[in-house]
């Protein structure tokens, strides 16, 4: 019965090891709140699976729980990269309730999204150390990118040696800046785009085929 | 900080200076839970040599969950926003080496906000609570 058993662990084991290479790559979506990093993963899962992946929201901390679409398919040049999205929650190293009461909210639900809140970037931080093979980094090039956030996550990647590819989000707006982001992170390639208004989709398309592929 | 008792709000804000010394025989947890019991008591923490990323990973994850609403809204950390990995070298990344040489302040959330932040200058504002 044992011998059996460590004889079907074993094949099991090899099994896995042939096949690991041709399953889609975990690839996780990160960035502070309100970046745009949901916009980005409904626009990437229903260019190519035709479903979203989660709801929008101008208010932070829409997403609360990490969240995956799988066997994403993307054709480029003739060939398939088969990615999973994991949208993950706005990264942040504070969490005020207060803040949600802005936004029209009462104390109870802002205090229980506060909650869900502080859950979800713990979460986010474990699936980076943990489960995500590549990273898609997104910026609201409206903002200054020299935040304490941004650069404990580009380090943190970087310590894992982790494939990055740095998104310049919302440059459908008047007060973007792609070129502010390119410097405060010049030792990565930074790829501009609207995930609002799909500009400039393609070239998002092509890099993440030539980094997740 | 254990040695360091009977700090009251109302006289001003206590700021500990950790050395390179004591951090580095300290585990990395032990390092978290010193930084969060030193600004959960309302002081500011400034560590000479800094985190390493996987720390500062753990020091994020184990801060959401301690947030409370209206006890502690979390910290503000700054480090100058330069990339220590990328000058190590692969054999410094293949051992699991990291570097850590950035001075980081560390306080309250709703005690600390910056000012100003570049890749050589940090200015912070510190107010009682």
């Amino acid at each position: 019965m044992g011998l059996f058993t460590d004889l079907k662990d074993s094949i099991a084991r090899v099994t896995d090891k042939l096949f690991s290479a041709q399953e889609p790559k975990r690839i996780g979506i990160y960035g502070p709140p309100n970046a745009g990093k949901t916009t980005l993963a409904n626009r990437i899962a229903r260019d190519w699976t035709g479903d979203a992946v989660g709801p929008e929201s101008h208010i932070p901390h829409e997403t609360r729980r990490a969240r995956r679409k799988e066997n994403v398919e993307i054709e480029r040049n003739g060939n398939t990269v088969s990615i999973d999205i994991v949208d993950t929650p706005g990264v942040t190293t504070k969490v005020d309730y207060e803040e949600f009461l802005d936004h029209d909210m009462e104390k109870e639900d802002a205090v229980r999204r506060s909650r869900e809140a502080t859950e979800g970037v713990a979460e986010a931080m474990h699936w980076l150390r943990e489960d995500v093979e590549g990273v898609i980094y997104v910026l609201d090039s409206t903002t200054d990118p020299f935040t304490q956030v941004n650069t404990m996550l580009i380090g943190i990647i970087e310590s894992q040696d982790l494939p990055v590819l740095i998104l310049a989000n919302k440059t459908d707006l008047e007060d973007s800046s792609v070129q502010r982001i390119r410097n405060a992170f010049p030792q990565h390639e930074t790829i501009p785009l609207s995930a609002l208004e799909g500009d400039n989709m393609d070239e998002v398309y092509d890099k993440i085929a030539e980094y997740f592929g | 900080m254990p040695e360091v008792t009977g700090n009251d709000p109302d006289d001003g804000v206590q700021i500990d200076l950790i050395g390179a010394d004591r951090m580095s025989e300290m585990a990395s947890m032990e390092k978290i839970r010193m930084i969060l019991d030193g600004v959960r008591d309302g002081n500011i923490v400034i560590l000479e040599t800094g985190l390493s990323p996987d720390e500062e990973s753990r020091l994020i994850e184990v801060t959401m969950t301690e947030i409370s609403p209206d006890e502690f809204n979390g910290i503000e950390i700054e480090t100058y926003p330069r990339s220590e990995t990328a000058d190590q070298s692969f054999l410094d990344r293949l051992m699991g080496k990291e570097s850590t040489r950035k001075l980081t302040v560390i306080g309250p959330a709703n005690q600390i906000e910056t000012l100003h932040k570049d890749e050589n200058l940090i200015s912070a504002l510190v107010s009682r609570k």
